[in-house]
């Protein structure tokens, strides 16, 4: 049972890294990317095409893939999803519903559709042994960490630098922040830019535990979306925990039938929809 | 005469449009008498995905709630259908309407859930609830589980029979659908969509009731997607979980509709067509096509905002299914020039 508690917290972990991005996107501009899933499918396959072409570092790799991620994410937002932003959520749910389908089928033509990995140097199957009967997989507690310095880092970032308040400021009254010389499209891309790197990560980090294939996109932006809603919009912690919820709720579910594991995960977003519609640690500015 | 003002709703191109309809659908009832199966079964597939497109539309463009999750119903609609004939041995086209009935039923519970995301969040929400209905369908073992089941109510059936009978349907389907949505946008509940949709604060403060209208309007999109898809499975007569809730349904609807020209009912028919066209002539190149329908909403949506029946409805004023109500002085009401079409889309 602590095993599977543990499990299920670790796998929040990565959950997390998911969520992050959606949740800042949709903080800082209410745009809700559904092509976020995609991307970090995307990161995770040119990490490994990378592989070779950085003296065959898996780590050189992902690292090198965080700037291109942060100017991909810049220039998508300046040059493309800034002009479908507005009070009408179509313009942008079409654009970005129809870059995930075209990174679907770009990926698919270009690295088929067989699900491939991200070699760890035997990191990933290295464990902690915790007590007699417990071990803790390396690679999924190294995750864990990460993502809670990545969440207390946006969450430091948003609340105590100058760009935090920039993005506070756009988030809050668009007109306003502009009166006071904020060019919001560039604070926008900015955004985008810094959760771009958070999906690099996670793509990199999903390729190296398990799997990538080009059909994973849309499972990945629905249990991102799930611990954006479990949690409760407006702070990144409540992201964090939300992740933590839905990748306990999945684990379990996993351990009364491997069948039920995401259907559980599932339930249990839709039960705190309408229990608790406003999450777990909502701090959300109208 | 004391007014001096008089509403017209009709314009000359929305009555010879009228007329054509009636006319075309009049000449294709009687296709199963001369036309061969391919282009019946042809003309079915076509329509479950205009139907359900048009379902879109009514739901998107016109009620604001732009959903990722339509193929919940589709889904249902056509697992509904096969359930009552399979496992309860009702005639599968006696079905169709009970299945469509069935998800409009589904919808309520449904849309306590939905209702409680808004904008971008509803959409992916809907998503959700539409992979839980995939996943409860998958692990049910007298639908087939994950791997699905033959509709084996057909059987002993007459194959022309039954092909011609699916036809009517669909036709049938795709003439009251467009009417349905045609009249109630134009009734007095019609009225209030579109306020709803120009201004929500400012029609709930004119008395509108804007959550019971949003109600009434996802019920009645859920309907007609669950027709659409009790309709598609008695075409196909094999459904799996896979097939009947994939979030394709929902995808090409949003291409049909964004191509076509979103809320307005010329956009699906436009839409649907040239998704035919394009789907009869490059769907051989697998990802490479999808990846350019994929492009094609991505440039349309930022550069034809409108569509391509926005466009020609801006350039030349064409309305074949007019919503609008223009006040005329009495003494031009009976002219027969075309009457300019209203600014708003």
């Amino acid at each position: 049972m602590l095993d599977t508690l543990i499990q299920g917290l670790l796998l929040g972990g990565l959950y997390a890294l998911f969520a992050l991005g959606l949740s800042l996107m949709f903080g800082v501009m209410r745009l809700t990317n559904t092509a976020q899933g995609d991307f970090i499918v995307l990161a995770g396959f040119a990490v490994i095409a990378a592989v070779p072409w950085l003296a065959h570092s898996t780590i050189g790799a992902a690292l090198a893939m965080l700037p291109v991620a942060f100017a991909a994410g810049y220039a998508l937002q300046r040059w493309v999803l800034n002009g479908t932003l507005g009070r009408d959520p179509l313009p942008s749910l079409v654009v970005t519903f129809g870059l995930s389908i075209v990174i679907q089928n770009a990926l698919l033509e270009v690295f088929s559709a067989d699900p491939r990995s991200l070699d760890s140097g035997g990191f990933s199957t290295r464990s902690l042994q915790l007590g007699a009967t417990l071990a803790v997989g390396a690679l999924p507690l190294a995750i864990f960490a990460l993502a809670l310095a990545i969440t207390a880092s946006l969450q430091a970032l948003f609340d105590r630098t100058a760009l935090g308040r920039a993005f506070r400021a756009v988030s809050d009254d668009r007109e306003i922040a502009e009166l006071m010389g904020l060019d919001a499209r560039k604070v926008y891309a900015l955004a985008t830019g810094i959760a771009f790197v958070v999906i690099a990560l996670g793509g990199a980090l999903q390729a190296m535990r398990t799997t990538v294939a080009p059909s994973d996109g849309p499972l990945l932006l629905l249990f991102a979306f799930e611990a954006v809603i479990i949690g409760g919009m407006g702070s990144f912690w409540g992201t964090f925990a939300g992740a933590m919820v839905l990748g306990l709720a999945q684990q379990i579910g996993f351990r009364l039938d491997p069948g039920w594991g995401i259907w559980v995960g599932h339930l249990v977003f839709l039960a705190v929809l309408v229990l608790r519609p406003q999450g777990l640690l909502p701090r959300t500015r109208g | 005469m004391t007014m001096g003002v008089q509403i017209v709703r009709s314009t000359r191109t929305s009555r010879v449009a009228l007329v054509v309809g009636l006319l075309a659908t009049a000449g294709a009832a009687t296709m199963p008498a001369w036309a061969e199966s391919s282009w019946m079964r042809e003309f079915v597939e076509i329509a479950c995905y205009f139907v359900f497109a048009l379902m879109w539309n009514l739901l998107a463009g016109y009620g604001g709630m732009v959903s990722i999750g339509q193929q919940a119903f589709f889904g249902l609609g056509g697992y509904g259908m096969l359930m009552l004939g399979n496992l309860a041995g009702v005639n599968p086209f006696v079905a169709i309407p009970i299945a469509a009935l069935g998800g409009a039923l589904i919808a309520l519970p449904v849309s306590w859930v939905a209702f409680r995301l808004q904008g971008g969040y509803f959409a992916i929400g809907t998503w959700v609830i539409a992979e839980v209905f995939r996943l409860s369908f998958a692990n049910m073992s007298s639908v087939g589980g994950g791997s699905g089941t033959s509709l084996i109510a057909l059987r002993g059936i007459e194959r022309a029979v039954r092909e011609s009978l699916t036809f009517w349907i669909a036709l049938a389907g795709v003439v009251l659908a467009i009417a349905g949505v045609y009249l109630f946008l134009r009734s007095k509940l019609g009225l209030a969509l579109l306020a709803i949709r120009d201004s929500e604060v400012a029609a709930e403060s004119q008395g509108v009731d804007v959550r019971r209208i949003k109600l009434w309007v996802y019920l009645a999109a859920a309907f007609g997607a669950a027709f659409a898809g009790a309709l598609y499975f008695v075409g196909n007569l094999r459904i799996s979980p896979d097939a009947a809730f994939s979030v394709n349904w929902t995808a090409f609807a949003i291409f049909m509709v964004v191509i076509g020209g979103i809320g307005r009912i010329e956009g699906p028919i436009v839409g649907a067509l040239i998704f035919w066209a394009l789907n009869k002539a490059f769907s051989d190149y697998g990802s490479w096509y999808l990846m350019g329908l994929g492009l094609i909403a991505i440039v349309v949506t930022i550069f034809f905002k409108q569509g391509l029946w926005g466009w020609l409805q801006q350039r030349w004023g064409w309305s074949l299914f007019p919503t609008t109500r223009w006040l005329v002085p009495t003494s031009a009401a009976h002219s027969t020039h075309e009457v300019p079409h209203a600014q708003h889309r």
